[in-house]
């Protein structure tokens, strides 16, 4: 279980990114993160993960507080993050990516499996450089494979979807099913999709830095995507409809 | 051979206490060993220190191996080596370099290849360059030249990873129609190691072509300057790719040019010289490599 205790992180000009955002995320949970762009979502993933260090509050991960670990630190505590853009690699290949994912050398059986599952053939791809050469939604793909790899008991990932052609998007909704009925691992997903927020446990809209909504997505979704939605100012500038 | 130089093969060629094919192996600047085979002649130069190896035409799936290597400190050794590829041939030549020193006096090998490659002849070669011992006055320098006739096509494996102080490296290739020139250059320099690598390419042939890659790290106060010229004298294609990464205080400079003489010519040059770019490292850190541990990932992949 991940607890994030009023977290908050400022800029460097003192503007506050986030502020006292609290939230848990249960075994086996997964939690659709959703909002406007610039709310703050993936500094947020950037925070559990370790790339930034919060302002103040607490990141406890089963009753152990994270909060002062670098992003080694967090990963080796069972933290996984795909990131919104893929880095690339010249002259590191895809089977050797995942294989310092995975923390050891994957077996074909394995690598086809991890491959497979985001649509991706092994043959094709186990030996391409993670160049300019692959596509973004190609990268992205193997991006989400890398996390798959570790097998962590809580994985991030921001805006899985982006990049990803519709063809594959069922199947990445699929992963991400088959992720949650693993009971022992919770999943973070920052997603703007209507079809990713629909197989959320819990979701948590964040604006301006803080949440503005939290629950399942029978008390979110009506809000965020029925009638009554309309195009209300999702910072609450009250700009109206 | 002493245990010097058979550390050394090993690590140049690959040997492991014999040779599968013709050899020729240099040792302290003379013969230390010499084997022939039915299809690859060598035999000594009349005018100068080195060896002539005539590859017969038609030869198909045989490996050369022409090392040397130099363990006396303070010897320079300077050799020629001329490899004749007879038509329709298609073999491999293994060519690499040891030099280890333990004292203060400059330790050197020079050596010179030139190719001549016949008609559909196909050559892969593979050079590994390395330094071993405590002295910082190890020293290679090379100078290699390919001359392709119609057909013809190289692939060149070139490696100088640690322990080499100084080099010198100078490459060319004149290509005739058709004939392909491809090269895979890698290189890692640290401490207070000089580096010059430097490349020729005359494409005066239709439809020749050459892709020359050259990646390498720049480590501690090493310095390294690449340049590389490709001449287009008729339709022909032509690509220079110099990858660097600088790591602490390292220098990389480079000088690419190219020149089309030939309205068909396509030329293509590309150059990034930086250190490890930020998100790389934290991009393996999430994996739960350190800091450290990912920027050795990182330059292993970059420099395999």
């Amino acid at each position: 279980m991940l607890t994030l205790k009023d977290i908050c992180f400022q800029a460097p000009d003192g503007k506050f990114i986030l502020k006292d955002v609290n939230l848990q995320i249960e075994d086996g949970q997964l939690l659709v993160v959703t909002g406007p762009n610039g709310g703050g979502k993936s500094t947020l993933a950037k925070i559990i993960a370790g790339i930034y260090q919060p302002s103040s509050g607490q990141i406890i991960l089963d009753g152990q507080d994270i909060t002062a670990l670098d992003v080694t630190g967090k990963a080796k505590k069972g933290i996984s993050s795909g990131f919104q853009r893929p880095v690339c690699f010249k002259g590191i290949t895809v089977r050797v990516l995942l294989n310092i994912a995975a923390g050891r050398e994957l077996t074909a059986n394995e690598l086809k499996s991890l491959l497979g599952m985001v649509g991706l053939c092994m043959c094709d791809y186990a030996d391409r450089e993670l160049n300019a050469s692959l596509s973004g939604g190609e990268l992205k793909r193997i991006e989400i494979a890398s996390v798959l790899a570790r097998r962590t008991p809580f994985n991030i990932f921001d805006e899985p979807e982006a990049g990803i052609d519709l063809w594959s998007f069922q199947k990445l909704i699929d992963i991400f099913r088959e992720m949650k009925s693993d009971s022992s691992a919770s999943q973070m997903i920052i997603s703007h999709q209507k079809s990713i927020l629909e197989i959320a446990d819990r979701i948590a809209v964040i604006s301006a830095g803080t949440v503005v909504e939290y629950g399942v997505p029978d008390k979110v979704l009506p809000a965020l995507f029925g009638e009554d939605s309309g195009c209300v100012c999702p910072v609450g500038k009250g700009c109206g409809k | 051979m002493n245990s010097f130089t058979e550390q050394l093969l090993g690590i140049v060629s690959s040997f492991k206490g014999t040779f599968h094919g013709a050899y020729n192996l240099r040792e302290n600047g003379t013969c230390a060993g010499r084997k022939s085979s039915a299809n690859v002649v060598i035999s000594d130069l009349e005018d100068k220190s080195g060896i002539s190896i005539r590859v017969k035409p038609g030869t198909k799936n045989e490996t050369v191996y022409i090392p040397a290597c130099v363990t006396e400190s303070g010897l320079r050794d300077s050799v020629t080596n001329l490899f004749y590829i007879g038509e329709n041939a298609d073999v491999t030549i293994i060519a690499g370099c040891g030099v280890h020193a333990d004292g203060h006096e400059t330790t050197a090998h020079s050596g010179t290849h030139r190719f001549f490659i016949e008609k559909n002849a196909h050559v892969e070669y593979i050079e590994k360059h390395v330094g071993t011992g405590d002295a910082d006055s190890k020293e290679i320098n090379t100078k290699t030249e390919f001359s392709l006739a119609e057909n013809a096509s190289v692939t060149m494996e070139s490696e100088q990873i640690r322990g080499v102080n100084r080099a010198n490296r100078v490459t060319s290739a004149t290509l005739a129609d058709h004939a392909v020139y491809l090269v895979h250059e890698r290189l890692l320099t640290d401490g207070s190691d000089s580096l010059d690598t430097a490349f020729e390419v005359i494409l005066n042939g239709e439809d020749s072509k050459a892709d020359i890659v050259s990646r390498s790290v720049a480590r501690g106060h090493s310095s390294q300057r690449y340049s590389s010229r490709i001449v287009g004298n008729s339709r022909c294609t032509g690509h220079s790719e110099c990858d660097a990464i600088l790591a602490e205080n390292g220098s990389v400079d480079a000088t690419p040019c190219l020149s089309a003489k030939n309205t068909d010519a396509a030329l293509i040059h590309e150059a990034a010289i930086g250190k490890i770019a930020g998100e790389q490292i934290t991009k393996l850190c999430t994996f739960g490599l350190t800091g450290k541990e990912a920027e050795e990932k990182i330059i292993e992949g970059f420099l395999k």
